[in-house]
């Protein structure tokens, strides 16, 4: 088992509570998460491991308010948002969630400033508070001479900064990493994750990042382990 | 307005699919301009046509002749304020076949002023032509045609009526008249029935058609079944109608030309909505992951749809305006075949329903796909590129 890192006092951000998870595929059901129980402590960077198939996705879509479960609770912040309609839920990813995909997911018709400036454009800022923003988070990630650049232009650690750099912009409760390495050279992969733990250390952002590397999962504070569907605080043999 | 970057960046992802896609568009509703210009030219004389004027005919057909003596007797009908005869001349200028125009004598040129109020003379003209036996009123756009101007002299030959000497008839230009409105047509040489009737080989004393001016309007059906009535069993019966039913039946000769270009348009949109929709469908698929990451983002489902609704309006708007424009600029600039078709322009009720189409058409092609983005679950979305 990895060291357990702790954070002072006891404020979890995220609880996840007797979740199960079920797919359907035709007639059969896939049961991918079991009665999965997690707490996730404000400014804490928690990393998810498991192999492919064990629910790590599935488990962060559930958290991040992309996916329902089939059961349990699933809640943020105090407010339960497997409960929450779909419009409401969609304006709750808008506030509190900042995501990091394994591909970037850059629109690669938009500038970097105009890929980082989309969730604002959610929200009531004016055109020039908005730049204000972009330009903060650019140069946050290291990309403030990069701003008119287009996704193709960039290499895979820039684009990923990009998204960072997205996901940051709406100063939002919780972070979620999804593979944010997976893509990238290990040189570009480390900057990353040392960037993910500055924003930990520096901003106080609550990060959840699924990985399959151990590498990675070593810059957490915690890591725990998910395989078929059931959750441990050690590697399972 | 802060989401048109992302629509405009979007339509730029594939710049030719795009711009094909624009031509499809600019080119149906270019069509559709042409042929609605096409169809007022046809149907301009409906439009325009006097609710209290008939016109009375042979009952056999256009082309048979009536005595010029029918106008008095129509005169004494209760009901009638007066008529006016014409006879179509069929003048040709310069013996060139190709300058070819509406010519016609006129049988009381002040009765016929009075009753086509559309024709706007000026007085001085007016009274030129009263004066001059040979003159002849003329029209702006055949004016505009031949680059003609008042006092020029105009010989015409007509293959129907010959003069005394076979050679070519002399008129004198002695007024230029305007269209009081835009479908008023001002293709038309006017000359005086006494020079014509004087000077022709024969059929002296008989008239093509009469127009005649009612008292009342609402009493014309009655009035015209009067008229028939007068001349009935006589070598020359005569059918009386309304000047715009008598506009139409003469448009129908050709065809219903209104279903005709229904049929045309309806199948060139109904193909352009495909072009247009598979455009759009193609384009919500290749970003699946796209749209995704937005919804992951905060976008709503409603906004999702919005974006993919208002990229296909924007494609619709850009290609259809352009066309419809152009269409505007052409039929602006006179008709194309102005023997044939003297009224062309674009009437700006067909302009409206040009725009309404165009959004109809946005609208209509990027539904299905808009709505396929609105349904897709993020999860799903994401999970593609896995």
């Amino acid at each position: 088992m990895n060291e357990q890192k702790t954070v002072p006092g006891d404020n979890a951000l995220v609880r996840v509570d007797g979740v199960e998870k079920v797919f359907r595929r035709g007639t059969e059901e896939v049961h991918v998460l079991a009665d999965l129980h997690l707490e996730v402590r404000r400014g804490e960077f928690l990393a998810l491991m498991g192999p492919s198939g064990s629910g790590k996705s599935t488990l962060l879509n559930l958290i991040g308010g992309l996916d329902r479960p089939t059961k349990g609770v699933v809640s943020v912040g105090g407010e339960r948002i497997d409960e929450l309609s779909d419009r409401r839920l969609a304006a709750w990813r808008a506030q509190h969630v900042g995501f990091v995909f394994q591909l970037y997911n850059l629109l690669p018709v938009l500038s970097a400033e105009r890929n980082v400036e989309l969730p604002l454009l959610l929200t009531h800022l004016s055109k020039a508070q908005r730049r204000k923003h972009v330009e903060a988070a650019l140069k946050m990630v290291g990309l403030a001479h990069r701003t008119r650049h287009y996704p193709r232009t960039l290499s895979g650690g820039e684009q990923q900064r990009v998204g960072i750099a997205r996901a940051i912009v709406t100063d939002p409760t919780l972070l979620l990493c999804d593979e944010p390495t997976g893509d990238l050279d290990r040189k570009s992969g480390d900057e990353i994750l040392s960037l993910l733990q500055a924003l930990n250390h520096e901003q106080g952002k609550t990060i959840i990042m699924v990985t399959h590397d151990p590498h990675a999962s070593a810059r957490a504070m915690r890591t725990v382990y998910l395989d078929k569907g059931q959750l441990f605080t050690e590697k399972p043999e | 307005m802060k989401f048109l970057s992302l629509v405009v960046g979007n339509l730029k992802r594939k710049k030719l699919r795009t711009l094909l896609t624009l031509l499809s568009i600019f080119v149906a509703f270019l069509l559709y301009g042409l042929l609605c210009a096409v169809k007022e030219a046809f149907t301009a004389g409906i439009a325009v046509a006097g609710a209290d004027r008939l016109i009375v005919r042979h009952k056999v057909s256009l082309i048979m002749t009536l005595p010029v003596t029918y106008q008095a007797r129509m005169e004494s009908l209760p009901g009638v304020a007066s008529a006016v005869s014409f006879t179509w001349f069929n003048g040709i200028y310069q013996n060139e076949p190709k300058n070819f125009f509406g010519s016609f004598p006129i049988s009381h040129p002040e009765a016929f002023l009075a009753m086509f109020p559309e024709f706007l003379l000026p007085e001085d003209h007016k009274q030129a032509w009263l004066k001059t036996r040979n003159g002849a009123i003329v029209g702006r756009a055949l004016v505009d045609r031949f680059k003609w101007k008042i006092g020029d002299r105009i010989p015409l030959v007509s293959p129907i009526w010959p003069n005394a000497s076979d050679g070519a008839w002399d008129f004198e230009i002695v007024g230029i008249f305007e269209g009081a409105k835009k479908a008023t047509d001002t293709s038309g040489f006017y000359f005086r029935y006494d020079y014509f009737d004087e000077g022709r080989k024969y059929g002296k004393g008989l008239v093509g058609w009469y127009s005649v001016q009612v008292k009342d309007p609402e009493r014309a059906e009655e009035v015209a079944k009067a008229i028939d009535e007068e001349f009935a069993n006589s070598p020359h019966e005569t059918k009386a109608e309304p000047e715009g039913a008598f506009m139409q039946g003469f448009a129908q000769q050709i065809g219903d030309i209104g279903k005709i270009l229904i049929g045309i348009l309806s199948a060139v949109f109904f193909t352009i909505l495909l072009v247009a929709g598979n455009t759009m469908a193609q384009s919500v698929r290749e970003r699946t992951e796209e749209l995704g990451a937005l919804k992951a983002m905060g976008f709503s489902n409603e906004l999702v749809l919005a974006l993919v609704l208002a990229e296909s309006c924007l494609i619709a708007a850009v290609g259809g305006l352009i066309g419809l424009g152009l269409a505007w600029l052409i039929a602006a600039r006179g008709s194309p075949v102005p023997a044939m078709l003297p009224v062309f322009y674009l009437p700006s009720r067909a302009v409206l329903i040009g725009v309404a189409l165009i959004f109809a058409l946005g609208s209509v092609a990027g539904v299905l796909p808009a709505l396929q983005a609105m349904r897709l679950r993020i999860a799903d979305a994401l999970r593609r590129q896995a």
